[in-house]
């Protein structure tokens, strides 16, 4: 075997037979991402084998975790303008077409994930093969940075697996298993780790005919019905994304519609569409989103608390969801609850949740095998971590915390998940107070990705970091944040909520006041949010921020709990439900009130966001952005409200609030903490 | 030594004996759920592992710290071989923990408990997870073997010809599905079915037809009764994936009286016979787990006693007569261990018909049967009918057939501590022709402190 190292991240080694194995494995990183650098050297490395003449290529990753993660975003951040973009761009695709031309076989050997970049580096060999384990990942998931697939992987993609199946990746960002990418075409063969390389020697050797889609997934291509996919996905696109926010969809469709000639000019188109989207804003907030959910998977690094066996209490929708989620991610839960109904509901809820998200029958039963109703509370002396999730009331909470502190094991974590009772109430009922810890799940569990982990005035720093260390284990973003009430998430929601529900009040149609919000780039409206997190539950928070914090609630509230009308849950609240979903008017029109809408709605979230950062609540402006973006879908393309507001100008942020306070009162009052945003700029 | 046996003599604990005493330390079983004509929510394996996941967790120590995992089954699935050892992974056993399957028909659930028994007391082992778990309406059914030797045919023929000719000849009398179920509820030697050697015995002992009806409804009033107080403390409820939850035997017939009974038709000789539906164990599915330790375990781990395991022992007869088993088995147990019928506080006999306990109640205290059939002097006195399945049995509750035998074990163990007892005894006739009976003995001490 002959081996050549002048090489940083690649190791390149041919062997007796004259097969290449070109292994990546990135210095300096625990993930390989594809740099500048990292390109640079493989284009030289590719002229290096060009001479050689080996029998074959195989590209494969050194790298335990998986194959290529993408393109290293941290560059992206760079890029000062169009130009320069484009220039990088360009350099990359270059590379791509270089691996494409090699007069031998190409062959990528993928394990674990192989995403954005990385898989266009796969795209561009001849073959792929996939380890078939669950870890295995592909995908083009740059959408989700606000920009698409820019190195060929628009045009190879399509090329490969037909336009339906490959738009449908791009467009979502979704990843797909192994299985699923062997059913697609997008990988040749998937085999276990053990034939991984017999598997490349023998595809290389018998030179099989590349994957093509077939006949009828290429008639999408043809003239007419291609204009009339494409207005169909452009269609389904604007149910999610608007193109005015998030362009990058809509440039796909466009680039595929309207190709530019021979496939070099389609290369260069999508290197200029690239280029652009890259540095809009719209990229920049995304990508910096993106940078703030690394941050926050950081947190959870603190300890080497290893969290196996969680023991929740309360059968409710919470409780359940979370017991389900511990399941999910491999914990052993217990999960306590008065009634064999509510048991049964959690087990019913969850599998549900197993289907959906582990499909394989096996796996499904494992999970399964791993949720445990305990009706007694067995669980709790051996648990872990125990997390209380009981009505929020308390009495009944403090009345539970003090029977279940002496069964617990001295080192496992105590957690509550309560929504706004202030964690200094609960702990006086414990013998070791600094022990609690608040771990506020949000609600749908399985799709929020916040956790706020509260920090009491006891609460120590070592519960802190194992709370955040197995918020972290349980695949969740920890968000540090201090006791006070709401937290830093509801907090900042209620009084936006609150503003919504008094609007209605006034007269204003809660359609044309949740479509505002959804044009601003909320994933909700705040009249639907406030149905689906239970009018009840906005009442009950309402009273305990009305007594600490000086709102008001508005008419027409209590009226509707009384009468039972709780929202989502009871099928009626600011909407009717039928199935689930708001039966909205359609003749009630926006009229023209609407730009006061979006000001007073935003105005109170920004307002009640600064006063967060200037009390201290969470400890910098940079995690009050991704928690509201991580907790509550806060527009992401406009990176978080204090982002927003900065953006915005903040001088005409506060000469709005004034002219809102005159004309709606006090409740506007710009908070003191703008002079000192303004201060730290 | 009158006493004919076909394995072993002595016990565990016997006066002199080296053996290691035998602590069973907790228990959990399923509630039992009546077949219904369909197969129910939960496999063989499902079942042992709800039971066992609950008895895991309130254990102070990690299921890795079993040493071995017995389970029995008579019928599991074909994707359930060595049941043991799928149940012992799932439940998070460790990898390197050994695990096997026992089967002695229905004396499968006790014989688990037997071996897992003899290997503490041989010091094998320290801590065992025993039991029995079943599944009968999971039984498979079969195809008949002319549509076995068909479907082999169409599926080597090579031509469109060939599968045309193999088709042919499949005949519709092939299609008949073979019920494994009714096959493994028959003895093959003699021809006969369960219920058949129970009207044997009902025939022998001119046992009538009201005589296990009236028995039938004892043993439902009696289970009424338990589940009323409380009494079966070792159930725990259980889950399925469409969001119902089992918490009680669910074939106990609350509203039976000797009227409808009587309107039933025999089951298995028909139409003259005397056993029905409502006087033999019912189809069902459950399953039955304990802990077993040695006392370094007990002390090991501060584990709590529930009793102990003094002795078991097995007998054999005439298949044509099996309902017989306890009479064997339980005198030859008594025998060794030097006791009478006043020494035993509780009994259990599990069920299989009526007529087969009403059957071994006339020849345990039978003087001919005692001196001809197994050659002692004297037969035994009588059972007191109220120490004797206190809280019902399988006609209320159901027999599955590789889980009884635990069952009965643990139960009595309840029984024991609730009266504050101390030996009982329980046996199971098993078909085949074999009895087996256990003693044992409540006690919350280690014995040698």
């Amino acid at each position: 075997m002959s081996k050549t190292t002048p090489y940083r991240h690649w190791a390149l080694e041919t062997d007796m037979d004259g097969y290449a194995w070109l292994t990546f494995d990135r210095a300096d990183s625990e993930t390989n991402t594809l740099s500048k650098e990292v390109l640079e050297e493989l284009d030289s490395i590719l002229d290096e084998i060009k001479a050689s003449q080996p029998k074959g290529l195989v590209i494969l990753s050194g790298k335990p975790q998986g194959f290529i993660a993408g393109a290293d975003v941290n560059e992206f951040s760079l890029l000062e303008n169009r130009d320069q973009a484009f220039e990088l761009i360009r350099r990359g695709q270059g590379v791509m077409d270089k691996i494409e031309a090699a007069p031998y076989p190409t062959l990528c050997l993928i394990h674990g994930y192989c995403m954005g970049g990385g898989l266009e580096l796969a795209l561009a060999c001849r073959y792929r093969i996939a380890m078939d384990d669950p870890r295995t990942r592909l995908g083009l998931p740059e959408v989700r940075l606000g920009i698409h697939p820019g190195f060929g992987g628009t045009v190879r993609l399509t090329r490969l697996l037909g336009p339906a199946a490959a738009m449908r990746m791009m467009l979502t960002g979704r990843a797909v298993n192994a299985f699923k990418a062997r059913k697609l075409g997008l990988v040749d063969y998937i085999v276990p780790e053990r034939l991984l390389k017999q598997s490349a020697r023998s595809v290389i050797e018998a030179k099989p005919k590349p994957h093509r889609p077939g006949w009828a997934a290429k008639a999408l291509n043809l003239p007419l019905v291609c204009n009339l996919a494409a207005n169909s996905m452009r269609k389904t696109v604007a149910r999610h994304a608007s193109r005015k926010h998030y362009p990058a969809p809509w440039a796909m469709i466009e680039l595929w519609e309207n190709p530019t000639g021979n496939l070099k000019k389609q290369y260069e188109a999508e290197a200029h569409s690239v280029a652009e989207l890259v540095v809009s804003p719209t990229s920049k907030n995304l990508v910096r989103a993106f940078f703030l959910q690394t941050r926050l998977k950081g947190l959870s690094k603190g300890t080497e608390f290893d969290a196996r066996r969680v023991h929740v209490i309360g059968g409710g929708a919470m409780g359940g969801a979370i017991a389900a989620w511990c399941a999910l991610q491999g914990m052993q839960v217990t999960v306590q609850a008065r009634r064999l109904e509510q048991l049964a509901q959690v087990i019913v809820n969850a599998r549900k949740l197993f289907d959906k998200r582990l499909k394989r029958p096996k796996l499904v039963r494992d999970a399964m095998d791993r949720l445990i109703p305990d009706q007694e509370g067995l669980g709790l002396s051996h648990a872990d971590v125990v997390i209380e999730a009981i009505i929020e009331d308390a009495g009944a909470k403090k009345e539970l915390l003090k029977t279940i502190e002496p069964q617990m094991r001295d080192t496992a974590l105590l957690a509550t998940n309560t929504s706004s009772i202030p964690l200094e109430e609960l702990s006086t009922v414990l013998e070791r107070p600094e022990r609690l810890v608040g771990l506020h799940f949000f609600n749908p569990v399985s799709k929020m990705m916040l956790v706020e982990v509260v920090k009491g005035t006891e609460t120590s720093e070592g519960v802190i970091a194992d709370a955040m260390a197995f918020v972290g284990r349980i695949k969740k973003l920890p968000l540090p944040v201090q006791s006070a009430p709401g937290f830093l998430i509801n907090r900042i929601l209620l009084p936006y909520l609150l503003e919504a529900v008094l609007m209605v009040s006034e007269g204003i149609p809660a359609e044309a006041i949740d479509r505002v919000a959804v044009n601003f780039g909320m994933p909700i409206g705040p009249v639907e949010l406030a149905d689906m997190v239970g009018l009840d539950v906005c009442l009950s928070v309402g009273k305990v921020f009305a007594s600490h914090l000086s709102h008001e609630l508005p008419p027409g509230l209590e009226e509707l709990v009384a009468k039972g009308h709780l929202g989502l849950k009871s099928g009626q609240g600011y909407y009717r439900y039928r199935k689930g979903k708001p039966i909205r008017s359609k003749q009630r029109k926006v009229g023209t009130i609407s730009a006061d809408i979006e000001g007073r709605l935003i105005s109170r979230l920004l307002n009640e966001a600064v006063a967060c950062l200037r009390t201290g609540i969470v400890a910098d402006a940079d995690l009050l952005d991704a928690g509201m973006i991580f907790g509550t879908g806060f527009a992401p393309f406009r990176g978080g409200p204090i982002r927003y507001a900065l953006d915005e100008n903040i001088e005409t942020i506060e000469t709005y609030l004034d002219e809102l306070k005159e004309q709606y009162g006090d409740r506007f009052a710009p908070d003191p903490g703008w002079k000192d945003l303004s201060e730290t700029l | 030594m009158p006493v004919k046996s076909s394995t072993q003599t002595g016990g565990y604990t016997p006066a002199g004996s080296a053996a290691r005493a035998v602590y069973i330390v907790d228990g959990n079983r399923t509630p039992f759920l009546k077949a219904r004509g369909k197969p129910g929510p939960f496999t063989a394996t499902d079942l042992a592992v709800a039971a066992g996941r609950t008895l895991l967790v309130r254990q102070p120590f990690s299921p890795s710290a079993f040493d071995e995992i017995i389970l029995g089954c008579i019928i599991p699935g074909p994707d359930e071989a060595n049941i043991s050892r799928i149940v012992a992974l799932r439940l998070g056993c460790e990898e390197a923990t050994p695990a096997f399957t026992v089967q002695r028909n229905c004396g499968t659930g006790m014989q688990a408990l037997d071996t897992a028994a003899m290997h503490i007391a041989t010091g094998r082992a320290d801590l065992i997870l025993a039991g029995g778990t079943e599944s009968m309406s999971h039984s498979p059914l079969l195809l008949q073997k002319p549509m076995v030797a068909t479907l082999g045919k169409f599926y080597r023929a090579k031509s469109p010809l060939g599968i045309l000719r193999a088709a042919a000849g499949i005949r519709p009398r092939h299609l008949a599905p073979v019920i494994s179920l009714l096959l493994g509820l028959t003895d093959v030697t003699t021809g006969l079915s369960m219920g058949q050697t129970a009207e044997n015995l009902a025939y022998e002992f001119n046992i009538s037809r009201e005589q296990m009806d009236s028995y039938a409804i004892e043993s439902n009033t009696r289970l009424a009764e338990a589940q009323d107080e409380g009494f079966l403390e070792e159930i725990s409820p259980i889950f399925d994936a469409e969001g119902n939850y089992y918490d009680h035997d669910d074939g106990l017939r609350r509203d039976t009286n000797l009227d409808k009974l009587g309107t039933l038709r025999p089951v298995f000789d028909r139409p003259f016979g005397n056993i029905t539906a409502g006087n033999s164990a019912q189809i069902t599915d459950g399953a039955a787990l304990v802990v077993l330790a040695s006392e370094d375990a007990v002390k090991k781990y501060d584990l709590p006693i529930l009793g102990k395991i003094i002795d078991c022992h097995w007998s054999a007869l005439s298949p044509a007569r099996m309902g017989l088993g306890p009479v064997h088995a339980m005198a030859a147990l008594l025998h060794n261990q030097r006791l009478g019928t006043g020494d035993i506080d509780y009994w259990e006999i599990n069920e299989a018909f009526a007529a087969q306990v009403l059957a071994c109640l006339h020849a345990w205290s039978n003087g001919s049967f005692f001196t001809k059939e197994l050659g002692f002097e004297a037969p035994f006195n009588p059972i007191p009918p109220d120490r004797l399945n206190v809280d019902g049995g399988a006609i209320a509750m159901g027999h599955p057939v590789g889980t009884s035998g635990a069952r009965i074990v643990l139960h009595l163990l309840h029984v024991l501590k609730r009266n504050n007892a101390h030996r009982g005894v329980a046996s199971q006739c098993i078909g085949g022709g074999q009895g087996g009976a256990m003693l044992i003995e409540r006690g919350e001490e280690l014995s040698h402190e």
